[in-house]
Order: C-alpha cells, then structure tokens, then sequence
C-alpha cells in the first residue's frame, strides 16, 4: 500500500555500493535456492486445489507469514523508508492504525465468510455472493490492475539495482521476473508461498542489522531523538500524534481526522480485506482456525515491520552527515534523495558478506511482491474469467496448465507494462491511482454481502459499478480542475494525500448508498442462496470448547492492545 | 504442511542459513586483517551476525531434517 507515487531514481550519477565475490555468491544462491524450490516443489503440484491454493492445507503461521511478505515488498520498503526520512515517525501510521485494525477484521469477522464459502479468490466470492456480474466486473479490474502493478514495481525495482549496484536496466527485469515466472509456473501458489516465507525470514535478517548497529551510534531511542532535534529544530519528526491537530504543524501536512477516518478505515479496510493478492495466502489455510489466526499473526509482524523500515528512515535524519533532499534537488546538485536512504545506510553498516544478505532481503521483498501479483492474476483469469465465459466443463488438469500459461502471461505482460512505463514515466501515477479507484467501492460491496442478507445481486453490482465510477470522476475532476480538490476534500488547506483519502470515502459512500437503495428496489435473493456467505444464514464453528490461549479473539486482543501501548509511547 | 516425504519448509530456510551464516562469518574474519571502510566496525557485525545465522540454520536445518521424521 503506497500513497506516494513509486519511487523515482533520476540522480544515476554513480552507484552507492560495489559488491565483493561473497556478496555476489549469496545473491547467487539465493537465486538457485528459490528455483530449486520450484523444481522442487513441482511434484507435489498437481490438482487445482494444489496450483491455486496450495492445497489448502497451510499452517497459520506460513499463511501468515506468507500474507504479510507479499505485501513487504522491496520499494515498500525502500518508499517507507524514505517516506520516514522526509516525514518522520508519521510514517509509522501506515504500518500501526493505517494496517493492524483491518488486519484483525479480516481474522476475525471477514475471514470466516471467505472460507467457509470455499472460494478461491475475492471476485469468485462476489461471483457466489451477487452474481456472474459483479465477479466478472471485480475480476476484470484487478486482474489488469495486478499486472500493471506488477510491471511498475518491477520497472522501478530494475532502477533500483541500477543506483545501488550499477546493473543494467534490462538484466534485472529479464533476471528476476524470470526466476519467479519459473518458481510460480512450477509450483503454482504452493510454491509462491514457500518462497514467501524463505523470503520474509531473509528480509528480516538482512535488514535488522542496520536498526541495531544504528542504535548503537546513535547511543539508544534518546540518542535518535536528541540528535533528529539537534539536526531539524525547525520541524517535529519524532511525534505521531500531537502534531496532528492542525495541518500546518507537521511534515506531512496532514490532519488526524484523515489518518482515523481516510487511512485508518476506509484505505486500509479497503485494502486488506478485499486486495486477493493478500486474502488468496489466507484462503490457503488448513482450517477455519488457522485462516483466523493467519491475519491476526500477520498483524502481529506487521505491527513490528516499521523496527527495519521506519527506524532506517528515522535514523538517516539522526545520523547521516549530508542532508538527503527530493529527487529533482539531486538531479541538479548531484546530492543523494530520500529515495536513496535505506541503501545508503545499508552501505553506512554492512561490510562484505552483510551487504550481499542485505541486497538479497530487498531482492526477495521485490520476488515476493511480483510472485504474489502473478499468482493471484493466474487465479483470477483462470477461474473467474476463463472458466465462466470460455470454458464451462474442462477437467482440472485443464485448467492447471491454463493457470501455468496464464502465469507465463502475467510475466510477459508485466514485463511489457515495465518496458512501456521506461518510455512513458508518467503513466506511473495513472495506474497508482486507478488501483486505488477500485479498492474502496470493492470493500462496500463485499462487506454489504457479507453482513446484510437483503443485498441483492442488481444492488451489488449496480453499488460496484457506480461506486469505481464516483472515484475515477472525482479524480478526473480534479485533473481537470486542480481547484476542485477543496470540494472534494472539503478543505482549501487539503494537500494530495487528503485527495486520496476522501476520494476513497466518497467512492465507498456512493457504493454503500446505492447498493442499498437499489437493493431495496430489487427482489432479495432465495435465504437457501445465502447460506454459507452471508452473516445470520452461515453456521460458525463454536470456539467453546477452545482453551482460550487457543482462540483468535484472545490473541487480537493482545495485539490490539499492543497497538495502542505503540501509539502511546511514540504520541 | 505435512505431506508424506515433503520436506519442510524450514529445512530449507535452515540449508540457506547456515551457508549465508558461514560465508557471512568468514568475511567477517577475514574483515578483522583487511577493515571494510565500515561505521562501527570495531563492533565485528559480520561476526557476530554470521555466528547467529549459524545458530539458527542449523537449528532449524537439525530440527525439520528429512532423516528425523522418519
């Protein structure tokens, strides 16, 4: 989730690191360790079941882990560190109020629905839910989204190297879309999933060292802060909440009202409880319990990811001697940019060895990210648009080899995608925005169908339809007419960010209210339709019996609490 | 995920570990005659680091080995 626009690297004077023959040998086996895999793993894919949702039978703790790594990826990493850099601890909420309270609803409320219903992805719940039309409408839109995506994050992440290592341009993008087309074909979500977890446990073992070698120059937390104080006392970077009372008193510009209500529930709702990229590493689970517990796990990491992504930023603003500024002022100065702040400070830490496995963790962050998109495009083409309008009665052998294919394609495609943005820079922030047009009417309709049993098929389709519509037209408005962001975000003082979140909240209202007049309106569908998806006509396993270190509820409560311990501490 | 003769997942995190661990270690010693141009590197972080990646890899190279399941 990325409310900045990708990361630009226009500065490539010279590169920021040069690897020795161990570094490039552990990048090297991580590569043959991920293919191997693959190859590995071939054998022991293949049903559908096996392809597109790994058997169903993963453990909370690989589903979790895996949920929270394809979400992790490399320009995630390198965008929020940066972000921390020119903001601050602000940019802490995107990982803390911004992601851990959708997480725990999707365990705890969503989630059941989801598997009980034994969909394979988001849109076939929608295809169950409302009917042939919403499915394909949602199916549609996120499977070209999630190959568009798929081919800027790789476009960028091939620049990425080129700053940092001096490689070619074309040599990553071949290099690693290869390497994960070969490990997905093979092993289909199966295999994206053990990657996952391989992969989560290197990012954080080439990354962590920086935060800890960091605290100690810095001498501790104290030391971060006095020197951050020392270095910026102009600005406050190092409080979350008390300067968000107005919009001028920090970095960000932003008021709290927005982080609660835009980022804090409607964006992150949005995205973490309808993005099948992430829910597909949950369908996955072995059981109910276990899909559960995966999100809330999840959440538990995730609560911790800002200690290797956030603290870097943070402690480039204590620690580095030049002052990092905005990628256009280090075009013309030949300064370094925020964007370049987690390798230069990798660079600052890792010697010989270090610097190969901190390499390798942006690597695997990016294989993880890519490995997720083209997984779950192959699931939506394969089950949600090839089956229903293509092929109705195939074996499922069939549609196995077309999910392989359908994963050669999504590479081909994405590679094509981050060809065609190498031309077309500007493209980059149309699709930014297109993905989020989508995400927030998507988590009306799904949360309407899985609460209200009135919600009719015409409500939720026609709630999809217009609620995508009412984002596209406020963003073109806006295009159109830069003045029109203080209607839209009811403020002459809004910046971009305000944009985003209103706009979010304005689509989801749109799709809420129409799908209830509409739904109204229409013929409710047969309760015996209904059962199994909706709240009130779907049996849920008691947890009675459940010790009740044993239950989800118990462990959400924990991590709900240590969220708001967080807040507190960092206010 | 237990399949008859899959081999766990965490064997292989634990194969790449303990290599990186190794390899990550002997840098770091041969860092000791030959500094890298590092900050704080009288910490020894590849040391250090390196003998926790062994620690760890073998563990879980030891814990989830094919040979102990059955």
């Amino acid at each position: 989730m990325r409310p900045f626009p990708a990361l630009f690297f226009q500065s490539v004077t010279s590169r920021l690191v040069s690897l020795s023959a161990v570094d490039l040998a552990i990048i090297a086996l991580y590569f043959i360790a991920v293919i191997g895999i693959g190859f590995y793993l071939k054998r022991y894919t293949k049903t559908g079941e096996d392809f597109f949702l790994a058997g169903r039978e993963m453990t909370a703790w690989v589903a979790g882990l895996s949920f929270v790594a394809a979400n992790l990826g490399a320009l995630e990493m390198m965008g929020w560190a940066a972000a921390a850099y020119q903001y601050g601890i602000l940019a802490a909420h995107w990982y803390w109020i911004g992601a851990i309270p959708a997480m725990l609803f999707l365990g705890l409320v969503m989630m059941p629905f989801y598997y009980i219903s034994k969909t394979h992805s988001v849109p076939g719940y929608l295809k169950l839910r409302f009917g042939q039309s919403s499915g394909a409408l949602a199916a549609i839109c996120f499977g070209f989204m999630t190959v568009l995506m798929s081919g800027i994050n790789m476009y960028s992440m091939a620049l990425v190297m080129k700053v940092v290592l001096g490689w070619d341009i074309h040599f990553s993008i071949w290099a690693s879309s290869l390497t994960v087309g070969v490990y997905v074909v093979l092993g289909g979500l199966l295999s994206a999933i053990f990657n996952e977890v391989l992969q989560f446990v290197l990012i954080w073992l080439g990354s962590l060292l920086i935060s800890i070698i960091g605290l100690v120059e810095a001498g501790g937390w104290t030391g971060v802060m006095a020197r951050i104080h020392h270095n910026f006392p102009a600005q406050n970077y190092t409080s979350l909440w008390s300067t968000l009372g107005s919009f001028s008193d920090n970095p960000m510009g932003i008021h709290w009202v927005g982080i609660v209500f835009g980022l804090g529930w409607v964006i992150s709702f949005g995205y973490w409880t309808t993005d099948f990229l992430v829910v597909q590493r949950v369908l996955a689970a072995k059981d109910l319990r276990s899909a559960k517990m995966a999100p809330i796990i999840g959440a538990g990491f995730k609560m911790l990811v800002p200690f290797i992504v956030i603290l870097p930023g943070l402690l480039g603003l204590a620690l580095l001697p030049e002052h990092l500024v905005g990628e256009d002022q280090a075009v013309a100065t030949g300064g370094h940019s925020f964007n370049e702040v987690l390798p230069l400070m990798l660079a600052r830490y890792c010697g010989p060895g270090l610097l190969g496995l901190g390499i390798t963790a942006l690597m695997a962050g990016f294989m993880s990210g890519m490995a997720g998109n083209v997984s779950a495009f192959a699931t939506v083409w394969t089950y949600d648009i090839y089956r229903p309008f293509f092929r109705k009665q195939a074996s499922d052998a069939h549609y196995v080899s077309v999910g392989r294919w359908c994963t050669i394609l999504g590479v081909l495609v994405s590679i094509g995608t981050a060809y065609f943005v190498m031309q077309f820079h500007s493209i980059m922030d149309y699709v930014q925005a297109l993905f989020s047009f989508f995400i927030a009417p998507l988590f009306g309709t799904v949360l309407l169908g899985m609460l209200w049993s009135r919600a009719t098929p015409a409500g939720g389709f026609w709630g999809l339809l217009s609620g995508t519509a009412t984002a596209i037209g406020l963003w073109a408005w806006v295009k159109i007419s830069p003045s029109a962001l203080q209607y839209v975000a009811l403020s002459p003082k809004a910046k971009d960010m305000a944009e985003n979140m209103y706009r979010a909240l304005w689509s989801w209202l749109v799709c809420v209210l129409v799908t209830v007049v509409v739904s109204y309106m229409t013929r409710p569908k047969p309760v015996e339709e209904l059962t199994g998806l909706v709240y009130g006509h779907t049996t849920l396993p008691s947890e009675g019996d459940l010790r009740f270190y044993q239950r989800p509820i118990f462990w959400a409560g924990l991590i709900a609490v240590g969220l708001v311990i967080l807040n507190i501490i960092f206010w | 995920m237990h399949r008859p003769g899959m081999l766990s997942i965490w064997f292989f995190i634990g194969v790449l570990l303990l290599i990186y661990g190794i390899l990550i270690l002997g840098s770091g010693l041969y860092g000791l005659t030959h500094p890298p141009a590092v900050v704080l590197n009288d910490l020894h972080a590849g040391i250090w680091w390196g003998l926790l990646l062994i620690v760890m890899g073998a563990f879980y190279t030891f814990r989830f080995a094919p040979w102990r399941k059955n």
